[in-house]
């Protein structure tokens, strides 16, 4: 190979990946270096009348996020919001990604689409809809608790109900693209696994644990942090749905960033607030993969 | 100082002839086609084309576009348009608005135009509502409708209490609720003040003669004495239990509620006038009226609220928005506005339509505009407004003593205007350069 000949390759190559570094770069790269740089300056109202009364000001925006109880309100919320929803989301997908690729199930590609169809219905006319589910007096939830003779809740209305209710929605809402990841994990897993294990005597249940499940470990893995990543950056629900209250139980941190961004245009602390959500889910995703490795030992 | 004004002059001069340019290219062909673009919010924005209508017919070749804007998006919508230069030439402004965009220097100062027509005398609206459209010595707006806060109260309750009237001091107040709840029932109240509602607490500190702001709207001014004095009357009512410790969304139905004379005053505006009448029972229906606000002393202030109408300096079509401002500023149009939303006029001749002047329930309103008082012009005040919720709600709830509560607001209320202190620090600094640098 000749020193030439490699030099032609790797402009050849760069030429090819040109246009997607020139996309990433004009997209990517710029907008976050100067969201950094906003997140330094304390940019607002009077500086988008006049640019020149912004001022750097360090890292007083990240001091005053952490030190704000709104923040630590809408990081709890978040928290809550990942942590029940999560894994509520994984289970429901990988229920219906067993039910749906069961040998045994009829019409697998209709129930497909049924379970899918929610992911590419547009959030908000979803939201109209659960919104009227939830309605303590008129809604289908709370007809339905009071046939089972449970008193009806104000699901909306409770602080301690709202964040359930947005979770179950959200977990509806999207599990359809995780079920149809996992289906596709589940197929690729070679069936004389199972054959094997059913000669030895295992059950349903040890085929599951001992086959379906170590098998599925990069799927697991994948969706998993998809996951978190999405339901780290809570917004349109809560958005939608209560607009952080009842008494800011739904604020989440993309919901506190919108509000001191767009309402009282702190852009500069929205920047700030952005990249404390940005480290958040770096450790939580490094977290998982840690997990993930120590298990495979 | 000479320079600068020599700068102003030339943009002004290039302004004019940009100005005189597009107005000469647009005249004969475009231009006119183009619609004048005119955004008003809520229903407001839906009733107004009707009367728009008529201003084409009036102005044959101009056309207006409405655009109606919901309330709960207008303030990001505008802001978002004035970052994105889509402005339109005329907008309806809420009033406590008007500070923030004449701070984003989005507004046409209007002084020049006012001078020059007569079709918007201000002497004929509510003084202290056409001072919210005031910052410094220029006048940003025109009132379109005005909004403030009375008394509504249960007649009938007041008057087996003893009362034939509100009294119109704060004294006299107290102990016109103290008798009311006694002839209401134990577990009844007097007054039903949200807490989750803030205009009813600064009304008092107006009240109370606190500029709620000091120093220029640079400081709260929550701990100061004449907050304090009110601060401590209101929530004084609430320990007092004659006011529910309850916000509006913990109670059902506040029309069956004020029926069922859980409470028997509430403090709120004109849009209830409508639904009192609408919603409270037929045998309520001459048990109930309106009083303005009692104060310290004497007959109290109360907010001058309501939306403006504003020129966007951004329009190159300034002299057909004026003209549009000045057909909704008419007499005749603003009785009809009145009639097509129940808005209250900013205009005091509209007033003298039949309708309003023989309501003798609308007449507190009158009364009271006429002792109105604008909230802090700063364009933080909404965000103040719910630190001022935030930092009541335990204090009233009994958690806090006032002091700390107090203490907390102005502190919260102090980061926030830290900016607004710098500016105006600047800016001081800046004409004492230039009154030194001057010969």
């Amino acid at each position: 190979m000749s020193a030439p000949w490699r030099s032609a390759q790797a402009r050849a190559a760069w030429l090819f990946v040109a246009p997607a570094l020139l996309l990433i770069g004009v997209f990517f790269v710029v907008p976050v270096v100067g969201g950094l740089v906003l997140s330094l300056t304390d940019f607002d109202l009077y500086a988008i009348g006049d640019p020149s009364v912004a001022r750097v000001v360090g890292l007083r925006n990240y001091h005053q996020v952490l030190t704000d109880a709104e923040f630590w309100n809408a990081l709890r919320n978040t928290l809550y919001f990942v942590l029940a929803g999560g894994p509520l989301s994984v289970g429901l997908s990988l229920g219906a990604a067993l039910l749906v690729n069961a040998r045994r199930a009829r019409f697998p590609g209709l129930f497909r689409v049924l379970f899918f169809t929610p992911v590419v219905t547009t959030l908000v006319a979803v939201a109209i809809v659960w919104r009227y589910l939830y309605h303590p007096r008129y809604g289908l939830i709370d007809h339905a608790l009071g046939w089972l003779g449970l008193h009806p809740i104000d699901w909306l209305g409770d602080p301690h109900w709202a964040m359930p209710a947005l979770i179950l929605l959200s977990a509806w809402k999207n599990f359809g693209y995780n079920m149809l990841i996992f289906v596709a994990g589940l197929q690729s897993i070679p069936e004389d696994l199972y054959d094997a294990a059913r000669l030895d005597g295992a059950s349903a249940w040890q085929r599951f644990v001992y086959v379906t499940l170590p098998s599925l470990q990069p799927t697991l893995l994948f969706v998993g942090v998809l996951t978190v990543i999405g339901q780290f950056q809570l917004f349109a629900e809560p958005y939608v749905m209560t607009q952080g209250g009842p008494l800011r139980s739904t604020v989440s941190i993309v919901l506190l960033m919108y509000e001191q961004g767009f309402r009282w245009w702190r852009i500069g602390l929205a920047a700030a607030i952005a990249f404390v959500l940005f480290a958040l889910m770096l450790g939580a995703t490094l977290v998982q993969l840690r997990l993930q490795r120590e298990e495979r030992r | 100082m000479k320079a600068r004004r020599g700068a102003q002059w030339c943009a002004r001069l290039s302004l004019g002839l940009l100005l005189l340019a597009a107005g000469a290219s647009c005249r004969p062909a475009g231009g006119r086609d183009e619609p004048l673009r005119f955004w008003a919010m809520g229903r407001e924005g839906e009733v107004v084309q009707e009367l728009v209508r008529d201003f084409e017919r009036e102005n044959p070749g101009l056309r207006v576009r409405v655009q109606q804007i919901p309330w709960s998006a207008a303030h990001e919508k505008l802001l978002t348009a004035y970052v994105g230069g889509s402005m339109p030439d005329l907008a309806q402004l809420g009033n406590t608005w008007i500070s923030e965009f004449a701070a984003l220097r989005a507004l046409e100062p209007l002084g020049p135009w006012l001078a020059r027509s007569a079709a918007v005398p201000a002497a004929e609206y509510f003084p202290g509502i056409w001072d919210t459209n005031v910052l410094g010595d220029q006048t940003y707006g025109v009132p379109w409708y005005v909004d403030t806060r009375v008394l509504f109260y249960r007649r009938d309750l007041l008057g087996r209490a003893g009362y034939t009237a509100v009294p119109t001091t704060w004294e006299g107040w107290r102990a016109a609720m103290e008798a009311t709840r006694r002839v209401a029932g134990r577990d009844k109240f007097a007054i039903f003040l949200p807490v989750n509602e803030w205009p009813p607490l600064m009304i008092l500190g107006l009240q109370a003669g606190s500029p709620l702001l000091a120093e220029d709207g640079t400081r709260g001014a929550f701990s100061g004495p004449e907050f304090r004095r009110a601060f401590d009357y209101y929530v004084g009512l609430f320990r007092a239990r004659l006011a529910p410790p309850i916000s509006n969304t913990e109670i059902s139905n506040l029309y069956q509620e004020f029926a069922r004379s859980y409470f028997s005053m509430y403090i709120t505006g004109p849009w209830n006038l409508g639904e009192f009448a609408r919603r409270l029972p037929p045998e309520l229906q001459q048990a109930w009226d309106t009083a303005p606000l009692p104060g310290p002393e004497g007959p109290g202030l109360s907010m001058a609220g309501g939306s403006s109408l504003v020129v966007l300096k951004s329009s190159r079509r300034k002299p057909d928005a004026w003209r549009l401002l000045e057909f909704l500023s008419r007499p005749e149009q603003q009785a009809r506005f009145y009639r097509l939303t129940g808005d209250l006029p900013a205009r005091r001749e509209a007033w003298r339509d039949s309708a309003l002047a023989a309501d003798p329930r609308a007449r507190a309103f009158e009364q009271q505009l006429l002792r109105v008082a604008p909230w802090p012009k700063v364009p933080e005040w909404e965000q103040i407004t719910t630190m001022v919720l935030d930092r009541t709600e335990s204090a009233v709830r009994g958690s806090t003593p006032p002091d700390s509560a107090l203490a907390a607001l102005d502190r919260d209320v102090d980061r926030v205007l830290e900016k607004r202190r710098w500016l105006l620090e600047r800016a001081r600094h800046g004409a004492r350069a230039a009154a030194g640098g001057a010969p």
